[in-house]
């Protein structure tokens, strides 16, 4: 009972961004509907166009785009991961016994050089260029 | 506190959930108000500072030296007509700068702006803040792709591959801050650097080899982070136009805007709150009002932010991202192996650290 009680109370720190999400998100469409209920709305056919320089626009603007976006995004799913994963270590290291946070130093440092190997694949494979 | 007001006002007691309901919802509509308001100032101050770098005198029209002026141009957003192009898909054109509005302000709830001042005191704060600022990206890729036009989709995709190449140096960064706080709350890690300037992040000896660099590696993450100058090639005018904002206008613009200079304003705070002692007096005992120190700190960043507008000529996208995965990433990950080094075997607690 008491072990839910903690927890409940825990959660009850989360309720306000919940609230704050609500607030924030009636604020901006209050914005939008105001310019919608107030601003003039004459649309014409050069208007709603897609914008183009200085001549109509050609093709659709769903292109083909360049597939290192793909890697940076993927790179950036490992390294964030990592990231994540050195959180709870990082904020409990000095509150463990001494031979503990020995222990889990090394051990993290470990895995950051298994990681750090990977990272120098990528960098010798020409992944972090950009031409 | 307005609960209690409420209680005195009509002389009896409220249900507890009521007067909690009604102190967060109040301290939420401050916080937002306060962030919106200063917002429109240091919006000013931005323009004012870049006019004065260039020898020229920037608004000064509206009100005492153009103080109303952002004042006047929300007005301005309001009475403009929000176009929506044909080929767009209107749900997810719109909903865009909703989702960015929306994240940039449910980022601010941990925020303390002074010493327990936060409305949202969670326990994992910092990685809150980081969760948060990694869904930023969304609003802004979306807006790019809604938009069915070349130049926003090009300028989302740059903008969502630069922020999200130095999103991970940040994440490092922080970990070092929170391996010298031992915690992931945004209090503690301030109170963590009580005792005056020799006791900040930035400056504490003899982390300040590591932690100094740190600081200025946030720092310019942090501008790369929101597109700001040096770092703005998603809207980089002389190649994209206006990059994923071409085809906004009106208030969904302003939405957009006002996410931008919120996240950036919140950059400004992270670092005041991470590596400057947050709400403390840089001399222990002097002036101690957090409040009036937290906010010092914070302008003095946001000048800084403003002055490398005004200064620093564009990065080119190649060399952009090599500084974020070839120097950042690196010397920030050999930075949290030195910091962890440092907190198990110098600053220990059984070893006799502080």
């Amino acid at each position: 009972m008491v072990q839910s009680e903690v927890l409940l109370a825990q959660l009850r720190e989360y309720l306000p961004i919940v609230i704050m999400l609500a607030i924030a998100g009636a604020l901006g469409l209050a914005f939008m509907l105001a310019a919608w209920v107030i601003a003039p709305k004459n649309p014409d056919s050069e208007k709603v166009s897609a914008y183009e320089c200085g001549f109509n626009a050609f093709d659709g603007a769903r292109l083909k785009f360049d597939v290192r976006f793909y890697l940076v995004s993927i790179l950036f799913i490992i390294f964030d991961l990592e990231v994540a994963f050195l959180f709870p270590w990082a904020a409990s290291l000095n509150t463990l016994p001494i031979d503990v946070a020995q222990f889990a130093f090394w051990s993290m440092m470990a895995f950051l050089g298994v990681l750090t190997l990977g990272f120098v694949y990528e960098w010798k494979k020409g992944a972090l260029n950009w031409e | 506190m307005v609960s209690g007001f409420l209680e005195g006002l009509f002389n009896r007691q409220l249900d507890p959930a009521w007067a909690w309901s009604i102190d967060k919802v109040s301290g939420i509509l401050l916080l937002v108000v306060g962030v919106l308001i200063s917002l429109a100032f240091i919006l000013l101050a931005d323009r004012k500072i870049w006019a004065a770098v260039q020898m020229r005198k920037g608004p000064n029209v509206v009100g005492p030296f153009g103080l109303l002026q952002s004042f006047a141009d929300f007005f301005k957003f309001v009475f403009k007509e929000i176009v929506v192009p044909a080929g767009a898909d209107k749900f997810l054109f719109l909903l865009a700068p909703l989702i960015s509005f929306i994240l940039a302000f449910a980022a601010w709830i941990v925020v303390p702006v002074a010493d327990g001042w936060a409305i949202a005191n969670i326990n994992v704060g910092i990685m809150y803040l980081f969760a948060i600022s990694s869904l930023g990206v969304y609003g802004i890729i979306i807006g790019g792709w809604a938009s069915n036009s070349k130049y926003p989709f090009l300028g989302s995709l740059r903008s969502a591959a630069q922020m999200v190449s130095y999103e991970v140096s940040i994440g490092f960064i922080i970990i070092t801050v929170i391996l010298l706080s031992g915690s992931m709350n945004i209090g503690e890690i301030v109170n963590s650097q009580k005792g005056g300037l020799t006791q900040w992040h930035a400056f504490a000896f003899p982390t300040i080899f590591v932690m100094f660099p740190m600081f200025v590696m946030f720092f310019i993450s942090a501008l790369a982070e929101t597109n700001r100058p040096p770092f703005d090639l998603p809207e980089a005018e002389s190649e994209l136009v206006a990059g994923y904002q071409v085809e906004y206008s009106s208030t969904p613009y302003l939405l957009f805007m006002i996410a931008e200079y919120t996240n950036i304003v919140l950059m400004c705070a992270l670092l005041a709150l991470l590596f400057l002692g947050g709400w403390s007096s840089p001399i222990a005992g002097f002036v101690e009002i957090p409040f009036l120190w937290f906010a010092l700190k914070t302008l003095a960043m946001f000048f800084l932010f403003a002055l490398v507008k005004a200064i620093v000529p564009r990065y080119r996208y190649d060399q952009l991202m090599r500084l974020g995965w070839k120097i950042f990433l690196p010397t920030s990950l050999v930075a949290v192996a030195a910091i962890g080094w440092y907190a198990t075997f110098v600053a220990h607690p059984e070893i006799g650290g502080q």
